[in-house]
């Protein structure tokens, strides 16, 4: 633990857990879905359930998916500011099976039409863990730039990925893959030292395939777009 | 034992040198930041909390829940003899009104928790006031140089705190929060008045024996009811521990100790107790009443 994570961080209140984490779990779905938001209907799980208005937790999660960082006193008119900008929002309660008792899910639509599913649990002190993505297993904590690559589950594709990020200088700290089912959806986390240069992240898209999750694959069999990668989520700070 | 993990050890790993620059190069030295960069992030810290304390005594609101706001600006400027003295109301009313801020969607500093976030502001603010104009030492002004090596000294004894014990309510109850924050306060009172490490160390023993058990219980599972009045109990025992420990007053009981007693004394109490809302202030009729609005 270093000494300005103990005082700190610079957050708007009034809980680490319950606010900034959800600003921060808002935050990273930005990322993941790549683009604005127009729809997205968030579901509390446990303590969330039962307590997000009154920790503002609601607002912190569309300010996040606005955007807005931890400390940015606009989360707390968040919800007006959404309005104001078109985005629609619901909030309603799940619950869901072996859940840390801070848990949210964000079913997102951007503004072209793309579609995510997050699921995300926020353990305190402002730490975040994104623990599903479009329905693969996931374990994202986004401290440190990460990359997220959904791909088709098929040999090569790491080589090509770690290729690329081989070819732009920049070191793996930590991977994780996990699939769908042989042969169809993946989910590449790759954790780096560095962040990436826009041109790294430009040359991964320009291999994207016409799909854009891995419900596109369709039945087993059916072949799927012609490129292996199927879209290139990235998060840096 | 690293300097994580002991506040003998670091106290005796800087050895007579100043405690403040040790901990600031050291900390330089594992996180490639430079002493300066360290510096200016915590003086940041400093300024927001001086913001905070500002907007928080402007503001009359009540938080998202209803249950808070305007106690600290009453109390601040609460127009009779109080028994407390000037001192302590103000301590008092710095606290309470950052704490409800905090509650109210405000820009605040954790410190260790937002839960806890008015102790250690209140406390730097009150005593840089008690000293301005009458210090021997340091005329009129206490220098932002030293208020920033008090704020490291805290950090330091916050993290030993945070890996021996826990600094979550959830995990150790309020004595991890209000008690963690009150030692730390403690501690950099004791530094910003000239003490010496060891009288820290006894600054930091003496608020967490006053804390040690203290349930965490927040009325509907919001940080508001009893928590900013905790904050307000966190400040008045952190300005009493410095005073002692400046006074030569001595723990028997070294700060490492009383750090492990506390994790057991937390492992050992019951989900109720750690931030459920079920048992404690949560329980009584009362707040049930009101967490069902």
């Amino acid at each position: 633990m270093r000494l300005l994570d103990v005082i700190g961080p610079v957050m708007i209140g009034p809980s680490s857990s319950h606010t900034a984490g959800a600003a921060r779990i808002g935050r990273a779905a930005r990322s993941l879905l790549g683009e604005d938001t127009a729809r997205v209907v968030v579901g509390f799980h446990g303590s969330f359930a039962n307590t997000y208005q009154g920790h503002g937790t609601d607002r912190a999660i569309i300010g996040g998916l606005m955007g807005f960082l931890q400390d940015d006193p606009r989360l707390c008119d968040s919800l007006a500011l959404a309005r104001a900008a078109g985005i629609s929002y619901t909030f309603k309660e799940v619950r869901l099976r072996d859940a840390h008792p801070n848990t949210v899910t964000l079913d997102l639509t951007g503004a072209s039409g793309v579609h995510v599913f997050v699921r995300a649990a926020s353990l305190g002190g402002g730490a975040i863990l994104i623990q599903e993505i479009d329905g693969l297993p996931v374990r994202v904590s986004g401290d440190a730039p990460t990359l997220i690559i959904v791909h088709r589950d098929t040999p090569g594709v790491i080589a090509k990925i770690s290729g690329a990020l081989a070819d732009a200088g920049l070191n793996i700290a930590n991977m994780q893959v996990s699939r769908e089912a042989q042969g169809r959806g993946a989910i590449s986390v790759l954790e780096l030292d560095a962040c990436a240069s826009e041109s790294t992240i430009t040359a991964l898209r320009a291999q994207q395939g016409a799909g854009r999750s891995p419900a596109s694959f369709g039945a087993a069999g059916q072949s799927p777009a012609l490129n292996d990668i199927i879209r290139v989520t990235w998060m840096c700070g | 034992m690293p300097k994580e993990d002991s506040i003998r050890a670091f106290i005796e790993e800087c050895g007579t040198g100043d405690l403040a620059a040790y901990l600031i190069s050291a900390e330089a030295a594992e996180t490639g930041l430079s002493a300066d960069e360290l510096r200016a992030s915590m003086a940041e810290r400093w300024d927001v909390m001086r913001a905070s304390a500002a907007a928080a005594l402007e503001s009359a609101d009540r938080s998202l829940s209803g249950l808070t706001g305007g106690m600290g600006a009453r109390l601040y400027a609460a127009d009779r003899a109080l028994p407390g003295g000037e001192t302590l109301r103000k301590a008092a009313a710095y606290a309470l009104a950052i704490a409800e801020y905090n509650a109210q969607m405000g820009r605040i500093v954790a410190a260790p928790t937002a839960g806890a976030c008015g102790i250690l502001p209140a406390a730097l603010l009150t005593a840089i006031e008690q000293r301005a104009g009458h210090s021997p030492v340091l005329n009129n002004n206490i220098p932002q140089e030293l208020i920033i090596d008090a704020l490291f000294c805290a950090a330091a004894v916050g993290r030993v705190i945070a890996s021996r014990a826990s600094v979550s309510g959830a995990q150790g109850g309020c004595q991890a929060e209000c008690g963690s924050a009150a030692a730390m306060t403690a501690a950099a009172l004791t530094i910003l008045y000239g003490g010496t490490a060891a009288e820290m160390e006894h600054a930091v023993a003496f608020a967490l024996m006053n804390t040690m058990g203290l349930v965490c219980d927040p009325v509907g599972g919001f940080v508001e009811i009893p928590c900013v009045f905790r904050n307000v109990m966190g400040v008045g025992l952190a300005l009493s521990c410095a005073d002692m420990a400046l006074a030569g007053i001595k723990s028997i009981i070294p700060a490492d100790e009383i750090i492990d007693a506390m994790r057991e004394v937390g492992d050992s109490m019951p989900a109720q107790l750690k931030e459920t809302g079920l048992g404690g202030c949560a329980a009584c009729p009362t707040a049930r009443a009101c967490a069902r609005g």
